[in-house]
């Protein structure tokens, strides 16, 4: 499904004394498949972003499109519900909204909700607890008794098992271990390549939107700041850093490389396998001096 | 989703009203809400309504942000008011259509009360919107301390005020985000039947519960890890100060009730 923000502004609470500017003329085009990693500071208006891709905010100006359906500030919208099962949105500490008295009707709570029978859901509830990679004895225990990170997966089985063509992620591993961390954006990464889905992921991890982005979007007080591919956005990474924001550590490396050796490589490498073989061919040149 | 809550809002701005001591305020809240009861005719409802708007006037906050946050409150004093125009059936008799009779005393007392209600409700926002919650409880603490003598734990019921008004937009904030979350997870809290809806709060109800319980005991231990026993002792960092305005301002209540006085029937 293609989604597709057009000058979009929101203002939170308007006609308040507390009336703030969230963002501005973001214009972000998501065709159906597209990985897009959006990254900013934090108040740049990343979530604000992420909730007009499941209507949960309709924008003060500019238009959403949604497949086929068009948002805008006008309309009273009715039956939004295909849209919000069509896009899942994993928020940000998605733990907190955690509270069936099993894991398995907390994660059957969404798909019922969109009319599953509670015999699907059930067998969908199944799936989702394994690839959130916990075993399914959890299914029976209660969310509450669960670590912090065993909590943060059932509730993105949660979003799973109603099956989105869309998946956003507001920062999914945002206070997990590394390890937890990787197991995780491979999982969503595994599911965004085998069901052919479209993925957002908000996230601060310079390496994860390297690596697993097709497009970057950068927010910058509430606007677009910068917008392309991977390799686009790091090869020049001069806004970035003027931004405060970083760049992946292979980036890094190889700029520090050029500067202290004083050479230049052919072009910008985004991993670190691209990179050796980078700098096997210059040694094999030979580095002018 | 909640965004035009305002009870418990704080609204920063220069005014009169801000600069004044809680005490104060507190004090003309109070007197104000017993002078309400004075009134008894137009004239005297007239001048309490006048002097409500004075003092939102004073108080710089915009009336439109008055109005959109009063709107369900307001409701309720329409309510009100219906209750007595069909209810009372005292007086002359005004106007009849099929089986309502709505009587002269029946209009006059559901105007009057619908406003004694509104107007109390005014200035009560008025107070909160104005003053921040520590200043309120520094208020009422430092009002209450007499009460001290009797071993009534003012400070403690002056701490448990702070801190339930501290987290009033907290929970605000929390509530409209479970709400998204949960409507992202294809509840409908604004649509659909009442039984679908009354079943939609337990989703978003749990959750809440769960956090404040959570909040309640992080802030306990935080507060004793900062070394905090009680008010015994304890030494303050703002300190109240009675000024001249505060003087008029009572002066200018005191004025307001003695015309009451004179002008009820
Ligand atoms: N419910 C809200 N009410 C008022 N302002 C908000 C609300 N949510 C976010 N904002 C403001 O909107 C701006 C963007 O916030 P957000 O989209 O959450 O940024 P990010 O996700 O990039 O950290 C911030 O300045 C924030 O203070
Ligand atoms: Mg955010």
């Amino acid at each position: 499904m293609d989604i597709s923000l057009q000058n979009v502004e929101y203002r939170y609470q308007v006609n308040t004394p507390f009336e703030r500017l969230a963002i501005k003329d973001v214009s972000i085009d998501i065709p159906s498949g597209t990985f897009l990693a959006i990254i900013g500071h934090t108040g740049s208006g990343k979530s604000t972003v992420l909730q007009h891709l499941n209507a949960l905010l309709k924008p003060t100006e500019g238009n959403v499109v949604i497949g086929d359906r068009m948002i805008t500030s006008e309309k009273k919208q009715k039956n939004l519900k295909e849209i919000r099962q069509r896009v899942g949105i994993v928020f940000q500490f998605p733990e907190h909204q955690l509270f069936e008295e099993t894991v398995e009707k907390d994660i059957c709570f969404g798909p019922m909700n969109f009319g599953v029978t509670e015999e699907a859901a059930k067998k969908r509830a199944r799936a989702a607890i394994g690839q959130v990679g916990l075993p399914e004895e959890i299914l029976s225990k209660s969310p509450f008794d669960l670590s912090g990170g065993q909590m943060r997966r059932v509730a993105i089985a949660g979003v799973l098992a109603m099956e989105p063509d869309v998946i956003v992620l507001d920062e999914p591993t945002a206070g997990l271990d590394p390890r937890g961390r990787k197991e995780i954006m491979d999982m969503f990464f595994s599911l965004h390549e085998t069901r052919g889905l479209s993925t957002v992921l908000v996230t601060h991890s310079m390496e994860d939107a390297s690596r697993y982005a097709d497009q970057i979007v950068i927010m910058h007080n509430g606007e677009v700041y910068e917008k392309g591919t991977p390799k686009e956005i790091f090869s020049s990474p001069e806004g970035l850093l003027k931004l405060g924001l970083d760049v992946p550590e292979v980036v890094r490396f190889q700029l520090k490389m050029e500067k202290s050796l004083n050479i230049r490589f052919s072009k910008t490498c985004l991993t670190m396998e691209e990179l050796t073989e980078e700098i096997a061919a210059a040694m094999k040149r030979g580095a002018p001096k | 989703m909640m965004d035009k809550m305002i009870f418990g809002r704080y609204v920063p701005a220069e005014s009169v009203i801000h600069r004044m001591d809680p005490r104060s305020k507190l004090v003309l809240i109070f007197l104000f809400v017993c002078i309400v009861f004075l009134a008894n005719n137009m004239l005297t409802y007239g001048l309490l309504t006048v002097y409500t708007f004075f003092m939102i006037a004073l108080s710089k906050v915009p009336v439109r942000f008055i109005y959109t946050g009063l709107k369900p409150v307001l409701l309720l004093v329409i309510f009100t008011l219906f209750l007595h125009l069909f209810l009372t059936k005292e007086g002359e008799e005004l106007f009849r259509f099929g089986w309502i009779t709505i009587y002269e005393e029946g209009l006059r007392q559901g105007i009057f009360i619908s406003l004694r209600f509104f107007l109390l409700i005014l200035m009560t926002s008025i107070l909160t919107l104005t003053t921040t919650p520590i200043e309120i409880t520094d208020g009422l603490e430092s009002l209450l301390d007499p009460l001290n003598k009797i071993k009534f734990p003012v400070h403690e019921l002056a701490l448990m005020m702070s801190i339930s008004l501290r987290f009033i937009p907290t929970l605000m904030q929390e509530t409209d985000k479970i709400m998204k979350a949960q409507t992202a997870r294809g509840v409908d809290f604004t649509s659909g039947p009442i039984k679908e809806r009354i079943k939609a709060i337990i989703p978003l109800l749990i959750p809440l519960f769960v956090s404040s319980f959570k909040r309640a005991e992080e802030l306990a231990v935080a507060m004793e890890a900062r070394g905090y026993r009680g008010g015994e002792g304890r030494t303050k960092y703002r300190q109240l100060s009675w000024g001249l305005k505060d003087t008029a301002m009572l002066a200018m209540l005191a004025a307001v009730t003695l015309v009451l006085i004179l002008l009820r029937t």
